[in-house]
């Protein structure tokens, strides 16, 4: 079923199936997530957020709650910790980090308050008792293109591009698809809510948090609070899941910080499951146009794709809905724009698969209206529009195998079979359909440290700060780390998960893994060098500048078949299939639980979630798991990836990268495979029963 | 949420006597409702009363044919019942649609007759809700009611009741029981629910301080082919958006008589009488079916955003009618 019988290992750990090292420990509930470390002397931290969508905190009345039972004190913005408002993340400085600093509210959900107690029942009470009052003002929640205050996103990537004359391509086109295609917000909704417990070590801040990234947001932490950073500490044993949205430094953990260094003693935040709705990273919406031209024979000639989503205006933001345009096919003209709406929300952030995820649905779905309408396979014009080198940058392909994954999918699947016209097949009452979307991501790595001692006993101490979101990175890192010291597993001893063990990139943009390999090898190449030192320490970060100028992507091909009941307009997913394409496999048992987690994610986004504000408040409307939908088991009947053989000649031991791709591709071919079964396009998600009932 | 005392009757008359003449009272059942509810700030009861070790489990024939269901019988027994499964087996599939088998082990019959709305702006008790605190408003008109009434409803009050097995007992002439200190009553299942108006906060028929012993199901509506079939957003662990408990009974060629019940459309389980009447006598065909729930739907008013929801609930009668009509008899 992988793809590594075709490159040899040397000592052998990588490629083989093995099952998670924290596995055992996972289920007989001996893992520890951050909300079980026991802390002796711990307080609770309760947070109060804000029911109104923008205004002002007029008043707090702290004296209603002070003598409720084991209440400790309140924290706002009269007697917060001030903040440095240089802090922020990737993108820049971010508002959204700066909490209780004023009486301005500028969404809903907005953390307003910490009340502190003896047991989190205690804090909890009185934060529900907290009287609060607001003087409110008008809000925007409202997104669309051509919202008034849009303006260019920032171009730190995805910026707009525009080869060739796309109008003069379109103009001599046989055939144009022009189509307006819609995702709503969507929330990462990990299963494990955000938690942080912060106390003070002498001078030394230390904290366990839920997040991607220890070392980075220790960065961020000191920034935010002013400490040089050799004086914050982080840790992150095991994590339940982030998906983006335990990427940043998280309400839980300043807020913690903030409790601990006012009351002296360690304290516990964990946010409420609505509350890690309100207050922690969603996907913007996006509101997507696509223009593809194409002569009868289904050659491209043009591509133009805008598209525009939502930001606040406390942090930029980048929903890089154009990237995959760029690069996925062949065309003399492609242009691409994206534009930021400022909205009185919560600062969106990266989730699952930012922007490819939505961007993809669009053009996927746009590419299968294509072939509708050149009456084509959609499997063949993809075929014909293959690249030989990136059509917008002109640089060569590190490694592409899209077509690979194309051909081997349609044989699996039993594509070749398929009648192109919709609204053929019937089983019983059920309408039948299929369909396909082709798909990348873009692969690459980041600078990270890592040491390597060689113990006494012959075993080798790794250590990196990595984290492990439950994605088996610890197991991935152990086989990368026996085969490049060239020892059994057993031989080596793993510590990732603290900002204590130096630089190292967070596990985010499917990047965590080719990151922290990469400094596993240099550092296991100083090892086995001829000085032979007892422990060593790689930093990639020059390394990675000497990288060539390459595209390099990652692929995949999804292939869906749905049924569709036309009298109560049921969407069910019959049949889910990926064929992926991420270079080296290190271990395929993993790997493949990656990706299908991920198809499930682009399930659930194609049927399922949505984030409901109300018209008239701005507020969330569905901010549990009872309301905002994700696939259920019984969504899922049947699903299955596979590998084909990939890899990528930049990156230590031929990894890509398989966090994201998962996600991206199972949107448009569930939505393609819909119109296949009905004759109707869905161009806006989630395909909910009321867009498809017929009358 | 706020502090309260726990206490387990020991007997009926326990109960009855703790929870008498006390608002802040509530009675416990498996607690998957009335909890959340506190914990979100919604309920504060001073007082929970638990039920569930009254001697009111199990299900028992009665004379005459038809089935008591006791009260703290949990709702994944009631499904499991190899006579509901026989006689009423629309019941079993319903308890079975809902929630998941988790819930459903400690939910009881009693309180899933109880739960509450599953409107949004209910559970969040910073929001004007007439439900929640009459007179303060209704969010769910001019906001998001994507799932709520299309019959029956108020201006005070747009809510769906959200009870699967209640919509099966309304298609069987359920009989609700229960004692109070003055004595014992019973509440066809029709007349459990009360009409919306200006009242959203009262919800049944039952007097202050009742307590649900059992229900009744009646030999008369025994119906062996009869069945529940439930739309909703995913294929499991979702409220429906529209449901239906039906049977016919058809013989050559003729409606003899019908069952049918819907749910996710009204403030209560929406017994179809109209279109009951009108199936009557006539020939078991689709168009009839349509007319039928075309004149039982005529009544609706539907809000902006749940109009859908009409032309769902005409559809689901229609396919579920024909299915029932194809089938062996
Ligand atoms: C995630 C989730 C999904 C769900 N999905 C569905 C679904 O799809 N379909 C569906 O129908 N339901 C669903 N439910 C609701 C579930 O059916 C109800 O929560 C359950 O039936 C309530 O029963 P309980 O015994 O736990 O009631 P409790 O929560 O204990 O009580 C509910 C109410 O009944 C009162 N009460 C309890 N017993 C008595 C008595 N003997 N006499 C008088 N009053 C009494 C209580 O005081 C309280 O007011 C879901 C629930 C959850 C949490
Ligand atoms: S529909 Fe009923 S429950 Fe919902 S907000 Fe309106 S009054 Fe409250």
């Amino acid at each position: 079923m992988n793809a590594e019988s075709s490159v040899p290992t040397a000592a052998g750990a990588v490629g083989v199936a093995r099952p998670r090292v924290e596995g055992r420990a996972k289920v007989t509930g001996g893992a520890r997530y951050s909300a079980d470390e026991p802390v002796p002397g711990l307080a609770f931290g309760a947070v109060v957020v804000s029911t109104i969508t923008r205004g002002r905190v007029l008043d707090i009345d702290v004296a209603a709650v002070q003598d409720m039972p084991g209440v400790l004190g309140v924290i706002d913005h009269r007697n917060a910790p001030r903040l440095n408002p240089e802090a922020g993340h990737f993108f820049g400085p971010d508002g959204g980090l700066r909490l209780l600093q004023d009486d301005v509210i500028p969404h809903a959900g907005r953390p307003i308050a910490l009340v502190v107690g003896e047991t989190p029942e205690q804090a909890y009470a009185a934060a529900q008792a907290l009287p609060v009052v607001y003087d409110v003002r008008p809000h925007d929640t409202e997104f669309f293109f051509g919202h008034p205050a849009g303006r260019p996103a920032s171009a730190l990537f995805d910026g707009p591009v525009d080869v060739g004359d796309v109008d003069a391509e379109l103009a001599a086109s046989a055939v144009v698809v022009d189509e307006r295609y819609g995702t709503p917000e969507e929330h990462c909704s990990a299963m494990e809510p955000h938690s942080a417990t912060a106390w003070w070590e002498g001078e030394r801040l230390q904290a366990v948090d839920s997040n991607q990234g220890p070392y980075q947001i220790a960065v961020t932490l000191a920034t935010l609070f002013c400490l040089p950073p050799e004086r914050v500490r982080i840790r992150v044993e095991h994590v339940g899941g982030g998906f983006g949205s335990k990427g940043m430094c998280g309400p839980q953990l300043i807020l913690a910080v903030m409790a601990a260094t006012r009351f002296g003693r360690p304290v516990r935040v964990t946010l409420t499951r609505d509350q890690v709705f309100l207050a922690t990273a969603q996907r913007p919406a996006t509101d997507q146009v696509i223009r593809i031209g194409a002569d009868a024979d289904g050659r491209l000639r043009a591509i133009d794709h805008v598209a525009a989503f939502e930001l606040s205006p406390l942090a930029e933001y980048i929903e890089g809905c154009t990237e995959l345009t760029k690069t996925l096919y062949a065309a003399p003209a492609i242009r691409t724009r994206l534009t930021a709406v400022p909205l009185d929300i919560l600062p969106p952030y990266s989730m699952r698969a930012p922007g490819a995820a939505p961007g993809s649905f669009a053009l996927e779905s746009a590419m299968d209206e294509l072939a509708e309408r050149l009456e084509m396979d959609p499997l063949e014009l993809r075929l014909r529009n293959e690249p030989v080198v990136g059509p917008v940058s002109g640089l060569p392909f590190s490694s592409r195998n899209l077509v690979a994954c194309l051909r081997q999918g349609a044989r699996r699947f039993g594509w070749a079979d398929r009648d192109h016209r919709p609204r053929m097949r019937r089983e019983g009452s059920l309408l039948v359909g299929t369909g396909l979307a082709a798909t990348s991501f873009s692969t690459g790595a980041f600078p990270s440290t890592a040491s390597i001692t060689a113990e006494p006993d012959g075993t080798f101490t790794v250590v990196v700060a990595a984290t492990d979101l439950g994605t088996g990175a610890r197991t991935a890192l152990t086989a990368i780390a026996a085969d490049a010291l060239e020892v059994g597993v057993e031989k080596i001893g793993l510590r990732i998960s603290d900002s204590d063990l130096g630089p190292a990139w967070s596990a985010g943009g499917s990047r965590g893994t080719a990151s922290w390999a990469w400094a596993i090898t240099e550092a296991a190449a100083k090892m086995r060098g001829p000085e032979r030192p007892a422990t060593v320490t790689a930093d990639t970060a020059h390394l990675l500048g000497e990288l060539p100028s390459r595209e390099r992507h990652a692929y995949s091909a999804v292939f869906a078949e749905v049924t569709v009941d036309p009298a109560t307009s049921e969407v069910r997913v019959r049949r889910l299939l990926g064929l992926f394409a991420v270079g080296r496999v290190i271990n395929p048992l993993m790997a493949r639980s990656q990706v299908i987690g991920g198809m499930v994610g682009g399930l659930s986004m194609a049927l399922h979630e949505e984030g409901v504000r109300d018209p008239v408040s701005g507020r969330h409307v569905n901010p549990d798991f009872a309301g905002y939908h994700i696939a259920a088991h019984a969504d899922v009947p049947d699903i299955e990836a596979e590998f084909v053989p990939d890899h990528e000649p930049g990156l230590p031991m031929g990894v890509k990268g398989a966090g994201e791709i998962g996600n991206v591709g199972t949107a448009a071919a569930i939505a393609n495979a819909v119109w296949h079964a009905t004759g109707v396009r869905q161009r806006q998600l989630p395909i909910r029963l009321d867009r498809v009932l017929e009358d | 949420m706020k502090e309260f005392a726990y206490q387990r009757a020991s007997g009926i008359s326990e109960a009855l006597r703790l929870a008498a003449g006390n608002d802040d009272v509530r009675y416990l059942g498996g607690g998957t409702n009335l909890v959340d509810l506190m914990k979100a700030g919604v309920e504060s009861p001073t007082r929970l009363v638990d039920v569930r070790f009254l001697p009111l489990d199990g299900i028992r024939q009665v004379p005459g044919g038809g089935l008591e269901i006791g009260a703290t019988t949990t709702n994944s027994d009631l499904a499991a019942h190899p006579e509901v499964r026989r006689r009423y087996p629309a019941l079993s599939q319903a308890v079975l649609a809902g929630a998941s088998g988790q819930l459903r082990n400690m939910a009881t019959v009693a309180g899933n007759l109880l739960q509450r709305t599953r409107c949004s702006y209910f559970a969040d008790p910073s929001q004007p809700c007439n439900k929640r605190a009459p007179g303060s408003g209704c969010s769910a008109i001019a906001g998001a009611h994507h799932n709520h009434a299309v019959l029956s409803w108020s201006p005070h009050c747009v809510a769906t009741n959200p009870s699967d097995m209640a919509v099966a007992l309304a298609a069987f002439d359920a009989v609700v029981r229960y004692e109070t200190l003055d004595g014992a009553g019973d509440i066809p299942l029709e007349e459990f629910y009360l009409p919306v108006g200006d009242t959203p906060e009262r919800e049944t028929a039952l007097p202050p301080g009742a307590l649900i012993t059992a229900v009744r199901l009646p030999e008369s509506a025994i119906s062996p082919l009869s069945r529940y079939r439930k739309v909703r957003e995913r294929a499991s662990y979702a409220f429906a958006t529209v449901s239906i408990a039906a049977d016919l009974d058809i013989r050559d060629g003729v409606v003899r008589s019908s069952r049918i019940a819907l749910g996710g459309v009204a403030s209560r389980p929406w017994r179809a009488r109209t279109a009951e009447s009108l199936l009557l006598d006539g020939p078991a065909t689709a168009d009839r079916f349509r007319t039928a729930a075309e004149a039982e739907l005529a009544a609706a008013e539907p809000l902006p955003g749940n109009a859908y929801k009409v032309t769902l609930a005409r559809n689901l009668i229609v396919a579920v009618l024909t299915d029932l009509a194809a089938s062996p008899y």
